[in-house]
C-alpha cells in the first residue's frame, strides 16, 4: 500500500494551486478585462472591483468601435467566421489527404517513402516568411491570392505534416494481424481500411485534427501576407484594435475570449476520443 | 480430392531464406500438424497459404486450383492467429460474425450461426463483451469461432493454444479433434509442442531448416524418425543418444557404446565399422537390480517423479549419462540408488550415423515377413 502523509498532501495541493494560478491567471484577468471599460483597465492600481459592462462585446458583435477619436468600423465577426472556415476547411482537406498517406507510410515500404515523409515534415522547419514572399508572387500570378482556396492550400503546410506524422504513429501501433485477419475473413482492402484501420486510429486522428485546428487557428503570418481584410482571420483582424487613439484593451480582451471559445469547445469535445484509444487491448503482447 | 497442395514453395526475407522448395499435400478433412522449433517458418507457411505473403517460388493449390496472386479475401480460408488478432473495437459476436458478413446473408441468419458456434465453443455468455473484457481462454475461443464459423475448406491454426493456460490447453487438445471433424475442414495446425502435435495430427510434418524433414503419422514419427533432429524433437525426457560404433562379430553385429555392448542382430551388417549414435527412448529401457542377459551394468544416480511416471538418471560404466523412465508402480523395486542393470528393447533401438545424423535402417531383406 502506498501511504501519503498529511504534509505531503498539503504540499502537493499547494504546488498544484501555484501552477494553476500561474497558468490560469492571465486567462482569468483577460476574462475580467473583457467586461471593463478602457478607463477601468488602465486605472492604477488595478482593482478587482468594477462595474461590469457588455460594451466591448456589443462593439465587437455590432462591428462599431467607438473611440474618443470617433467611430470605427471593425469586421471582427467576419474575421471570426473566416477563422472558423479556414481552420475547418484546412483540417478537412488535410485529413482527406493525410490519413490515407499516413496509412501508406505506416504499412508499406516503398522507394523514397521515408524521404517523402520527411520532406513533408520539413515544411514545419522552414521560416514562413521565407516561403511567403515567392509564394505571394505565384499566388497573384495564379489568381490565388486573397482567395479561401489559396489560403486553405497554404494552411496545408501547417496541417498536413502534423496529421500525417501523428496518425502514422497510430497506424503503426495497430497490429497488422488485425487487418490481415479481417481480410482473411473475406473483406476487401478498402473495407478493412474503413472498418479496422480508421476506427482503431481514431484517437490519433482526433488528437492530430485538434492540434492542426489550433495551429491553423493561431496562424498569423500567412493570412497577413496573402489575404486582404475580408478574408483575414481573427489573429490578423485583432490588429484593428490598435487605433490612432490608443489600444482598445477591453475589445482586445473580449475578442480573445470570443476567439478562444471555439477551440476550447472543440478540445472538450475531442477529449473523449483522445482517452478512448488508450484503453483498447488489441492483441496479446 | 486433394484439398491443399504445396509445390516447391520458397520464401525469403531480405537475404534470409525461410522456406525452400517445400511440398506437401493434404486430403479433405485431414489435420496436418506443422511442427518445428521456433523460427523455422511455420507461421510464414500459414501466411503464404492465407495470402498475407506471396511465395517467391512454387505453387499453392486449394481444391485443385492455384491461388497464387489471389487476394486473401478471395481464398476462402479460415485462420486463427497466435496473438488472437481480435478486433478490439467490436464485441465478441461481431468478431465472430465478420466472415459471415463478408459472405453475405441476412442478419438473422448470421446471428443464428454466431450463436450456434458460440455455444459449441462455450462462449455464448460473453458474446456482448469486447475483447479486452475477455479472459485469454475466451479470446482464444472467440478467435477459433471466427475462423470456423463460415465453414472454410482450409483452416489454418497458428499455435492457437500458445497463449492459454495449461488446463485450458489440455481441454482444447481433447475438444479440438471432435470440433475439426464436425466441420470437415482440412486443417493445418502449427505448434511447437510435440504433445499437441501427437494429440491433434492425423499426420505431422516436421519443419526443419526450411523444408519438411519428415511427414508421417504421429506413431511413425515417434517410432521411426528419419534423423537425429526429428528424434530429438519428440519425447520427454528426450531420446538418449549414446555415442558408439557398430562392430561385426560372430556373423552378427553389436554396438559398442561407451564401454558397454548391445547386440544388434544381423540387420546392421552393412553398417559395420561406422561411428554412430544409439538412440534409445527412456521408456524402452527397463531397470532392474538383477542382471539378465544383454543387460548393461549401470549406476542409478537420481530418481524424479514426472506425472504418473518416474524418470531415472543413470550412468554407464564410463560415466555417460542417460535417462530411463518407467510407470511409477513398476519402478518401485528399482528406486535404490547405486548399481543396477538396464535392459534395452532391441526393437526400439534407433541407430543414427554420427557424421550426418541420418538414420541407419536395419536391412530387412533377410527377414521378410509373409
Amino acid at each position: 500500500m502506498h501511504h501519503t502523509s498529511t504534509a505531503e498532501r498539503i504540499l502537493r495541493g499547494f504546488l498544484l494551486t501555484l501552477v494553476l494560478l500561474f497558468f490560469l491567471f492571465p486567462i482569468f484577468w483577460i476574462f475580467l478585462m473583457s467586461f471593463q471599460t478602457n478607463e477601468d483597465i488602465l486605472r492604477i492600481p488595478p482593482s478587482l472591483f468594477f462595474t461590469p459592462t457588455l460594451e466591448n462585446y456589443i462593439a465587437l458583435i455590432s462591428g462599431r468601435l467607438s473611440t474618443v477619436a470617433g467611430d470605427l468600423d471593425i469586421a471582427f465577426m467576419r474575421n471570426l467566421w473566416n477563422s472558423v472556415l479556414l481552420s475547418s476547411l484546412s483540417v478537412g482537406v488535410a485529413l482527406i489527404l493525410g490519413v490515407p498517406a499516413a496509412y501508406a507510410f505506416a504499412r508499406f515500404k516503398f522507394r523514397l517513402g521515408e524521404n517523402i515523409a520527411f520532406t513533408l515534415l520539413s515544411f514545419r522547419f522552414a521560416p514562413p516568411l521565407l516561403v511567403l514572399l515567392p509564394l505571394s508572387l505565384y499566388f497573384s500570378e495564379l489568381g490565388l491570392s486573397d482567395t479561401y482556396l489559396g489560403l486553405v492550400w497554404v494552411y496545408q503546410l501547417i496541417a498536413l505534416p502534423l496529421i500525417l506524422w501523428i496518425v502514422r504513429g497510430y497506424f503503426e501501433d495497430i497490429s497488422p494481424d488485425i487487418e490481415n485477419a479481417y481480410r482473411i475473413d473475406g473483406h476487401s482492402w478498402a473495407t478493412t481500411f474503413r472498418k479496422i484501420a480508421i476506427p482503431l486510429a481514431r484517437p490519433g486522428i482526433a488528437a492530430a485534427s485538434l492540434l492542426a485546428f489550433i495551429f491553423c487557428w493561431n496562424n498569423f503570418v500567412f493570412a497577413l501576407v496573402l489575404a486582404s481584410a475580408d478574408k483575414q482571420p481573427v489573429t490578423v483582424g485583432a490588429l484593428a484594435f490598435v487605433t490612432a487613439s490608443g489600444i482598445q484593451y477591453g475589445q482586445v480582451a473580449a475578442a480573445i475570449v470570443l476567439s478562444v471559445t471555439p477551440t476550447l469547445m472543440l478540445a472538450l469535445y475531442a477529449q473523449r476520443y483522445l482517452v478512448e484509444g488508450l484503453s483498447l487491448g488489441a492483441v496479446k503482447g | 480430392m486433394t484439398a491443399l497442395e504445396l509445390n516447391g514453395i520458397s520464401k525469403s526475407f531480405k537475404n534470409d531464406e525461410v522456406l525452400s522448395g517445400l511440398s506437401l499435400s493434404a486430403e479433405q478433412g485431414e489435420t496436418v500438424v506443422i511442427f518445428g522449433p521456433s523460427g523455422t517458418g511455420k507461421t510464414v507457411l500459414l501466411r503464404l497459404i492465407s495470402g498475407i505473403y506471396d511465395p517467391d517460388d512454387g505453387d499453392i493449390r486449394l481444391s485443385g486450383s492455384s491461388v497464387i496472386g489471389i487476394a486473401p479475401e478471395r481464398r476462402g480460408v479460415g485462420m486463427a492467429f497466435q496473438n488472437f488478432a481480435l478486433y478490439p473495437h467490436m464485441e465478441a459476436a461481431e468478431n465472430i460474425a465478420s466472415p459471415l458478413q463478408a459472405r453475405g446473408g441476412t442478419s438473422a441468419q448470421i446471428a443464428e450461426k454466431v450463436r450456434d458456434i458460440a455455444s459449441l465453443l462455450k462462449i455464448d455468455h460473453v458474446l456482448s463483451h469486447r475483447p479486452k473484457e475477455l479472459s485469454n481462454g475466451q479470446k482464444q475461443r472467440t478467435a477459433l469461432a471466427r475462423a470456423l464459423v463460415a465453414g472454410p475448406k482450409i483452416l489454418l491454426l497458428d499455435d492457437p493454444l500458445r497463449n492459454v493456460d495449461a488446463k485450458l490447453r489440455f481441454e482444447m487438445r481433447l475438444e479440438l479433434p471432435r470440433l475439426l471433424r464436425e466441420f470437415q475442414s482440412t486443417t493445418l495446425y502449427v505448434t511447437q509442442d510435440y504433445k499437441e502435435a501427437m494429440a491433434l495430427g492425423d499426420r505431422i510434418a516436421v519443419l526443419l531448416d526450411g523444408g519438411f524433414a519428415q511427414v508421417a503419422t504421429p506413431e511413425d514419427i515417434y517410432r521411426d524418425p528419419v534423423n537425429l533432429e526429428v528424434a530429438k524433437l519428440f519425447g520427454d525426457p528426450t531420446i538418449n543418444l549414446i555415442p558408439g560404433r557398430i562392430v561385426a562379430a560372430n556373423g552378427g553385429t553389436h554396438a559398442d557404446l561407451a564401454g558397454s555392448t548391445i547386440d544388434l542382430g544381423a540387420g546392421y551388417a552393412h553398417a559395420a565399422g561406422r561411428e554412430i549414435y544409439a538412440g534409445i527412448r527412456p521408456e524402452a529401457i527397463s531397470i532392474s537390480q538383477t542382471a539378465s542377459e544383454g543387460a548393461l551394468p549401470v549406476e542409478l544416480i537420481a530418481v524424479t517423479p514426472l506425472n504418473e511416471r518416474v524418470v531415472m538418471l543413470l550412468h554407464l560404466a564410463d560415466g555417460t549419462e542417460f535417462f530411463a523412465s518407467a510407470p511409477e508402480e513398476g519402478a518401485a523395486g528399482s528406486r535404490e540408488h547405486g548399481p543396477a542393470f538396464a535392459s534395452i528393447d532391441p526393437a526400439a533401438l534407433l541407430i543414427f550415423a554420427r557424421d550426418s545424423g541420418q538414420r541407419i535402417q536395419p536391412q530387412t531383406s533377410n527377414r521378410q515377413t509373409v
